[in-house]
């Protein structure tokens, strides 16, 4: 699996949704992603990687694929075996 | 049967613990088995003392210094940063630190206001903020803030103060609230008069109408404050949360 499905499957995992849904058009706002859901894909990222993210970018984790360059500044290569 | 109170394997952070209440939670918290990290504001010689003192008292057990301003958001993240690439995890975090100016309201100046809730409330929100992330890994966790009894009662004198102590109150309240479903509780203890370094800067008529004033007619010691946050750091109070205990001897102010 690579590191860019693991994201995906953080995300649906926080959202409780099937990752199909997971696109990198998904924003805040959409398919039941509030506050709440939002702490939880932060916890199930930071899960998956082994990562602390800093609370700059928790705030600023405004869609999937800004999700993607955030995780990217913690050391994951998205293309690569996870 | 193992004791409710034990600590064991657990990972404790306490803020502004090289003295008063701080040392004392620290050392209850290390005597039940936790890891501790102590905090200072400064990488003082104290705070490297009171690591040695925690490793001598408790058999060994592990213990750290981090010098931070709680309030400094860049000094806090990096803390955390610290504690999560060495342990992983926190289970327990006491939010002590604290200041007390005394100021008559007509003459609180700006200055003022801004320190006292620098360190008295964003202190706490920062710390709350990130202990509660790595809290949310392992589903557990348990977080104390000190208040005051002048916070749920005021005081003359003490308007920026008993503020900033009751503003305590409300945020752990509603942290409890949004804490509660990652199971991490958030309960606050509030101190009546403490015999600390802090009270015994009182003018002594003002120290000795204080006292007069508890009803269980002694002065109280940092153990006594210690006690209650042990009740919250462990699984004796494992259904509580967002609960403020007072801790003072039946006083009336």
């Amino acid at each position: 699996m690579t590191s860019l499905e693991k994201l995906r499957l953080a995300f649906a995992e926080g959202l409780g949704t099937d990752p199909a849904e997971i696109t990198d058009a998904l924003a805040y706002g959409n398919i039941g992603w509030d506050s709440v859901a939002h702490m939880a894909v932060v916890a199930a990222i930071e899960q998956a990687f082994d990562i602390m993210m800093e609370t700059d970018d928790v705030i600023g984790m405004s869609s999937f694929s800004k999700a993607k360059e955030i995780v990217s500044k913690y050391g994951v290569a998205l293309n690569v075996a996870g | 049967m193992e004791s409710l109170l034990t600590l064991q394997g657990k990972i404790a952070l306490v803020t502004g613990s090289t003295r008063g209440i701080g040392w004392a939670s620290a050392r209850l918290l290390a005597q039940h088995g936790a890891t501790v990290l102590v905090n200072g504001r400064s990488d003082s010689d104290l705070l490297k003392q009171r690591v040695e003192e925690l490793k001598s008292i408790c058999g060994g057990a592990e213990a750290e210094g981090f010098a931070f301003d709680v309030g400094s958001a860049d000094a806090v993240k990096e803390c955390y940063g610290a504690i999560f690439k060495k342990h992983k995890r926190l289970d327990i975090l006491v939010n002590n630190a604290g200041i007390l100016e005394d100021s008559l309201l007509g003459m609180v100046t700006s200055q003022t206001l801004a320190r006292v809730f620098h360190v008295n409330v964003e202190g706490v929100v920062l710390n709350m903020q990130y202990a509660s992330r790595l809290m949310a890994r392992h589903q557990n966790g348990s977080i104390i803030n000190l208040s005051a009894i002048i916070g749920r009662v005021g005081n003359a004198g003490q308007v920026v103060y008993g503020g900033s102590k009751a503003a305590v109150i409300g945020l752990t309240l509603s942290a409890a609230k949004e804490l509660a479903p990652a199971n991490i509780r958030v309960n606050a203890v509030a101190p009546g008069f403490i015999d600390t370094d802090m009270v015994r800067q009182l003018p002594r008529e003002k120290f000795e109408e204080r006292a007069r004033s508890i009803k269980m007619e002694r002065i109280g010691t940092t153990e006594d404050v210690a006690r209650a946050i042990l009740f919250f750091a462990s699984d004796l109070s494992a259904y509580v949360t967002g609960q403020v205990l007072g801790v003072d001897g039946g006083m009336l102010i």
